[in-house]
């Protein structure tokens, strides 16, 4: 796909008039200085200076809304033709900008202040405070070890995956029950899995689970008593629901290897072992590629069951960085800080996975 | 060995169907166990909300062989035959939890799928510059919102929130939710435009439409399969979301996982009634897992395969 320039070119002839282009410049300046006017209003009222009665900040988002509108209608007025092609992407980035930079910027001027939001006292600037708390807590450090063993069991996620894609690729009948079967787990929600799994069939006196584990010869189950088990359980439960996503993926990777690439492979003397090493899977980096990544993205998010399971238990064991922080609000509505340790998490996982994209890369396009 | 060749077919063939027998077993064999294991927890679910307390307890299983189904869980949900006709707090408060699960998750992802469709066309036809930002950068600018975590907005967002008054709205969570499907949107529907010919938009432009109309009435239709996997892909991810609920909502917006979640400590032991509700609240996506398996594939397929 290329993107050097324009696919559809400009089959219409734009005159645009001095006066519209006055008019459209009129109106994104003049909506954004009523923005600027509604903002240091509240501000003022809000600092004291000025009684103008706005209890809320929502007289600016709406100054603000009314500002991104007469952008996108502006860039009609100003540009014409181009200013409509502009309205495809406009409306989308303006959203995107809008909830996800500012509260980021903002969410920086919290990481870097003492806020407790049970206490009276409100925000605090407290410079490197916050850092030096999170150097010394050995509970985040933990949960972020936790997050390199959690992640690490896609690995094994990827395997299970794969067998599955390639059973459902093979002749079999019945396909389509399968696929939906398989597919299912992926639609309930974590929260709901986590009472099923966690919370029911893996209760120690009448679960089911537990009742197969004393057949079994495991006498006294205890599914989350110790760290080490209390976390491989974690990983099975979250395995349990996303398992079907990578398998979906590398299934459509299988789907689009041509059949005549195996026939030659068999022609040529392939036992079924070494065509899959030697063509399948192969042909399927790229594809199990994009799975893996997107899975790590999707696991770095991992909270919702350790919340409603084992809200981190025993001991911190089972902690993500997301229910640490999750509990530091819940239990302490420390904002300030819970914001600087999501803060420095953001920049741990743009850092691990640039280097995981580029190692792939490397991986891939190898440059001898 | 060409004298040999002979015994050797035939050998070959009767070790061939063997093995062909056993690698059918094999796969079926693993197909049925994985079946199992999907399906179990769920079956588990259905069926313990129909037992009572000793039923729990000595572990049965199947309904009218080991136990007598009964209402218990379900009467305590107001959703049993002799309840159902009867006012019942329990129930008005999960039917408003059930709409407002409702309709937040069906208007982010309308809302996504509109910002995102019109996002992935404009990307995919024209070329941009904003600023220093060219095509490539400003999809990428798109894609990376899938890496940020919810923790990274999450505080922020509850700030900003409590100064707008947007927390416990639904219009709050609406936004947020839109914001984080938005990026799968953008990426199934960019495939999605790819893989339609401009030629039938130049035809449409030379007849005399505009851009828009072109968009509007050529390329919508055609592009409306990868429209509808993006709308439940986004509908299963928002649906089930907990995070962001349990933070920004505390009485008028609780969505339904979020009530899951707060019964399964107040209500201790009492299973039956838990498993009514997890599973009143899976249905509606299990109804659409098994109705619209076609879509939710197609849309998880568009990025796996360039």
């Amino acid at each position: 796909m290329s993107n050097a320039g324009d696919l559809l070119h400009v089959v219409t002839a734009d005159d645009i008039s001095d006066r519209r282009r006055f008019f459209g410049r009129a109106l994104i300046w003049g909506s954004f200085a009523a923005l600027v006017l509604v903002a240091l209003l509240q501000a003022g009222d809000k600092l004291g200076w000025a009684e103008v009665g706005f209890s809320t900040w929502r007289p600016t988002l709406y100054a603000y809304i009314v500002w991104a509108v007469c952008l996108c209608w502006a860039q009609v007025i100003i540009r014409g033709e181009q200013g409509k092609r502009v309205l495809f992407v406009l409306p989308a980035a303006l959203f995107v900008i809008s909830l996800v930079v500012i509260p980021l910027v903002f969410g920086l001027g919290i990481a870097f202040s003492d806020w407790n939001l049970s206490s009276p006292d409100g925000r605090k600037f407290n410079g490197l405070n916050n850092v030096r708390q999170m150097w010394a807590d050995p509970f985040y450090w933990n949960a972020l070890g936790n997050m390199v063993w959690y992640t690490a069991a896609i690995l094994v996620e990827y395997t299970i995956a794969f067998g599955l894609a390639l059973l459902l690729n093979a002749e079999i009948k019945a396909r389509k029950f399968f696929r939906v079967a398989f597919l299912l787990p992926l639609m309930l929600s974590p929260v709901a899995v986590s009472w099923m799994i966690g919370k029911s069939m893996l209760e120690v006196r009448f679960g089911p689970l537990a009742r197969l584990a004393r057949w079994l010869g495991w006498d006294n189950p205890s599914f989350f008593g110790s760290p080490e088990m209390a976390k491989f359980m974690i990983m099975v439960m979250d395995a349990w629901t996303f398992i079907p996503f990578m398998m979906i993926m590398i299934l459509a990777g299988l789907q689009a290897i041509p059949k005549e690439l195996h026939e030659a492979s068999r022609v040529d003397g392939a036992s079924g072992w070494r065509s899959f090493w030697e063509v399948t899977f192969p042909l399927m980096l790229p594809a199990s590629i994009t799975a893996i990544l997107i899975r790590i993205i999707f696991k770095l998010k991992l909270a919702d069951i350790i919340i409603n399971v084992t809200s981190g238990g025993p001991g911190g064991a089972t902690d993500s960085v997301t229910s640490f922080i999750f509990r530091e609000y819940r239990d302490r509505s420390n904002v300030g800080y819970g914001t600087l340790l999501a803060m420095v998490y953001l920049v741990l996982i743009v850092i691990a996975i640039t280097i995981f994209m580029k190692l792939a890369d490397r991986w891939m396009n190898p440059r001898y | 060995m060409p004298e040999t060749q002979i015994f050797h077919d035939a050998e070959a063939d009767r070790g061939h169907r063997a093995k062909w027998f056993a690698s059918r077993v094999a796969i079926y064999g693993f197909l049925l166990l994985w079946t199992v294991i999907c399906l179990f927890p769920i079956y588990w679910t259905i069926t313990t909300s129909f037992k009572m307390a000793p039923d729990v307890m000595q572990g049965n299983m199947i309904p009218w062989v080991d136990y007598t189904p009964k209402w218990l869980g379900w009467r305590s949900l107001g959703l049993s035959p002799e309840t159902i006709g009867n006012e019942s707090t329990v129930r008005a408060e999960f039917l408003k939890r059930f709409t407002n699960s409702a309709v937040v998750s069906l208007s982010a992802s309308a809302l996504a799928v509109v910002l995102g469709s019109l996002a992935a066309y404009g990307l995919s036809r024209f070329s941009y510059k904003f600023g220093f930002m060219r095509n490539p950068d400003i999809s990428f600018f798109f894609l990376s919102q899938l890496i940020l975590p919810p923790v990274v907005l999450a505080l922020p967002f509850l700030v900003l929130y409590k100064e707008l008054s947007l927390l416990d709205t639904r219009i709050g969570l609406i936004a947020l939710y839109a914001l984080t499907v938005l990026p799968i949107v953008i990426w199934i529907m960019r495939d999605q435009f790819a893989s339609i010919p401009t030629e039938l938009e130049e035809a449409a432009l030379v007849d005399g439409l505009s851009i828009w109309g072109a968009f509007l009435t050529i390329i919508l239709p055609i592009a409306l399969p990868g429209m509808v996997a993006s709308f439940i892909l986004s509908l299963v991810l928002t649906w089930n979301e907990y995070f962001f609920a349990a933070l920004l909502t505390g009485s008028n917006a609780v969505t339904l996982p979020v009530m899951v979640a707060s019964q399964t400590g107040s209500q201790g032991i009492s299973w039956w009634s838990m498993a009514a509700l997890s599973f009143a609240a899976i249905v509606p996506l299990i109804v659409i897992g098994v109705a619209l398996e076609r879509f939710i594939i197609k849309g998880m397929a568009a990025g796996a395969v360039k």
